[in-house]
């Protein structure tokens, strides 16, 4: 386990908040100017930063994310350019955020399990995140990363029966993330209503902190949820503002969301 | 509880799985399920095989082509008429065995994606025929190349919708309906068109698609009184090669053999083979040899057949090339448009372009057996969408010669 995780949702939580992750997609709209992104969130508020790496088929993210990574693959932004030039800028701008990776299998396959896990955490990452890979095919790789020392974040769906939930949130490394909505990421103006009760149960049975994302973009839903969960994972709608409006759109909106996570 | 590792399910060796996000696990547990019943149910069966005998037209024939056999000078070359099944190609074998699986399972509507429109086609007709709403995803340059399709599937009453994302061909089709899967799960089956994508997928098409090779053993048999020497059928995701070939694994003197779109040629990286030159990777949720480049980014594929225009691979064809069981092949745009003006002229078939790319293959093949064996290629579709791609291409002088 790497620590940092657990660290930074606990101070969070002294400060009587919910903790903010927050993503970005790691070379939008270039290299240098997403690692602006990233740190405008932090400045904002971020308590721990989501760094997209992209993938040519991104089959779990919905259109705002899929524009983003056909940029930032426009950008030349490999997985090893992100670990060697963006990752190592974000450490030295924002030294005590917890940063983790969010990308798909392949793209680690293609750079080999083991080789992907000791760079990644000699440049500082905490986590990692890959939403095509449940538990069934995720043994191997989570036996890498727990050598490494890297945290393999397990995610758990609107449809995941309870005692499969229950599974996913015992063994799990980092946090749990609990995806809101059954549907791709994207920004929702309505979230299910079931979704305090299923939080409740995955907190339950999880030995670390738990997150609610896909589908919240306002302090109003990060409000709800917070109150069911450790923290909340905000996307598209960071990932929107930024390729709209820049850094300082993303800074406010972290800073909204934190208002929203306030106890 | 404890969840399954993935060494026990859905394996060909080191490819299929089920990579994928972990709101569709619970769904293809569902569809492993009532798969694995459905199977065993004699009822089942019977129902499938009914309508694929009532509506379909099956068993389809297994032809001489006594004119390619003397052009070639070599094996006796046989054709299984997968043309002659209802909408034209064996795709219709799947949708009908799925379509009957949804409802089964009580779902209320269908998901599909398409490449050629040849499966959409067949998967509107299965909807049609048994009455569920069907929606088909297309990539937008496919809409646009297969116009004909398109408007068999909305005369069918299926909506298409085309795909502008990526290289808006079947790659992008099949990320969006999986897209949109996840967001229905509850009601939607998604009835995927080849033998590919996670697992039950890869084993559930192939189960469906090997009544081609099945009655091939039985006709074979009838015909000229032995199992064929060789079979040959064109590989996109594979589920017409796996279809055939599959009933005849465990024959080691037959041989196997699949031929992939060489598009522009091997060297131009404008090609769709992926058994060929792909690397072991994850796209659509199975693991199986892709087209990519180092960093894991899946390239896009060409073929001048829309239904060859794949990146990827099914994994059970994977481990059969793998382990030496089957031998793959590729063939030019150039070579299968030659192929589909030969088999039109000698044996009065206008092959899918698809299909045009095993033909390409079959004289050299013909001439490796020899005379006295028995060629079987499956002819997996038939080229009437496919006539306005060629006739663009003006008929070339070499292939017309003195006739008009
Ligand atoms: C006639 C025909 N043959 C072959 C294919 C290739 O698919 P598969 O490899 O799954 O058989 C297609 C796909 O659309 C097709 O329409």
């Amino acid at each position: 386990m790497s620590g940092e995780i657990a660290a930074a949702f606990a101070k969070a939580k002294a400060r009587g908040e919910g903790a903010l992750v927050a993503y970005a997609m790691a070379g939008d709209p270039d290299l240098p100017r997403s690692v602006d992104v990233f740190a405008a969130m932090v400045e904002g508020g971020a308590d721990i930063l989501e760094i997209g790496v992209a993938f040519s088929d991104p089959i779990a993210d919905g259109p705002v994310i899929q524009e983003a990574s056909e940029r930032a693959l426009k950008a030349g932004a490999s997985l090893k350019r992100v670990l060697n030039e963006v990752v190592p800028e974000v450490r030295k701008r924002c030294p005590e955020t917890p940063l983790v990776v969010m990308t798909y299998i392949n793209v680690v396959m293609a750079m080999g399990e083991e080789k992907y896990a000791k760079l990644a955490r000699e440049k500082g990452i905490s986590g990692t995140i890959l939403p095509d890979l449940p538990p069934e095919e995720s043994s191997g790789i989570r036996a890498t990363f727990d050598a490494a020392g890297l945290d393999l974040i397990p995610l758990c769906a609107p449809t995941t029966p309870p005692a499969r939930a229950e599974a996913i949130a015992r063994d799990a490394r980092g946090f749990v993330y609990c995806v809101s909505v059954a549907g791709v990421t994207g920004m929702r103006s309505e979230l299910p209503v079931d979704l305090s009760s299923r939080l409740e149960l995955v907190r339950k049975a999880s030995p670390v902190p738990i997150t609610a994302g896909f589908g919240i973009s306002t302090a109003e839903q990060a409000r709800t949820i917070g109150a069911h969960a450790d923290g909340v994972v905000v996307g598209s709608a960071l990932v929107r503002a930024a390729h709209a409006d820049g850094p300082a759109a993303a800074r406010q909106l972290c800073a909204e969301i934190k208002r929203g996570l306030k106890r | 509880m404890s969840i399954e590792t993935s060494a026990t399910i859905g394996r060909f060796g080191p490819f299929g799985g089920r990579y994928v996000p972990e709101t569709l696990v619970p769904a293809l547990l569902e569809l492993e399920e009532a798969y694995t019943a459905a199977r065993a149910d004699p009822a089942f069966g019977k129902q499938v095989a009914q309508v694929l005998k009532e509506f379909v037209g099956r068993e389809t024939p297994l032809t001489p082509a006594h004119r390619l056999t003397a052009a070639w000078g070599g094996a006796q070359v046989w054709l299984k008429r997968e043309d002659l099944a209802h909408t034209g190609a064996h795709k219709i074998n799947n949708t009908i065995g799925q379509v009957l699986l949804a409802l089964r399972m009580g779902k209320k509507r269908i998901i599909a994606e398409t490449g050629a429109g040849q499966h959409g086609v067949a998967t509107a007709t299965a909807c049609a025929l048994f009455g569920l709403p069907c929606e088909v995803y297309m990539g937008a340059l496919d809409v646009e190349r297969q116009a004909l399709n398109v408007f068999r599937m909305r005369a069918l009453g299926a909506t298409v919708r085309p795909v502008e994302l990526g290289s808006k061909t079947l790659k992008d089709a099949m990320n969006e309906a999986m897209r949109t899967w996840v967001s229905q799960v509850q009601d939607t089956h998604y009835v995927i068109g080849s033998a590919a994508g996670p697992h039950p997928y890869p084993t559930i098409v192939r189960d469906f698609q090997a009544i081609i090779g099945q009655e091939v053993r039985k006709q074979s048999q009838a015909l000229f009184g032995q199992l064929p020497d060789a079979i040959i059928a064109c590989v996109g995701g594979g589920s017409n090669a796996i279809g055939v070939l599959h009933p005849f694994v465990g024959d080691k003197q037959v041989r196997l053999v699949g031929v992939e779109a060489g598009g522009h040629g091997l060297h131009t990286k404008q090609h769709g083979a992926s058994l060929t030159l792909g690397t072991e990777g994850v796209l659509h949720g199975s693991r199986s040899l892709v087209l990519q480049d180092e960093h894991g980014q899946i390239q896009e594929a060409h073929s001048i057949s829309a239904g060859l225009d794949y990146p990827g691979v099914g994994p059970e064809l994977a481990f059969l090339v793998k382990t030496g069981r089957m031998e793959i092949r590729t063939a030019t745009d150039d070579e299968a448009l030659q192929a589909f003006y030969e088999v039109s002229r000698s044996e009065g078939i206008l092959p899918a372009l698809e299909t045009s790319h095993a033909f390409a293959r079959g004289a050299e093949l013909a001439r490796e057996l020899g005379k006295g064996k028995h060629l079987v290629i499956n002819c997996s579709g038939r080229g009437d969408k496919d006539v306005a791609t060629i006739a663009a291409r003006g008929i070339p002088a070499a292939i017309t010669g003195n006739k008009s």
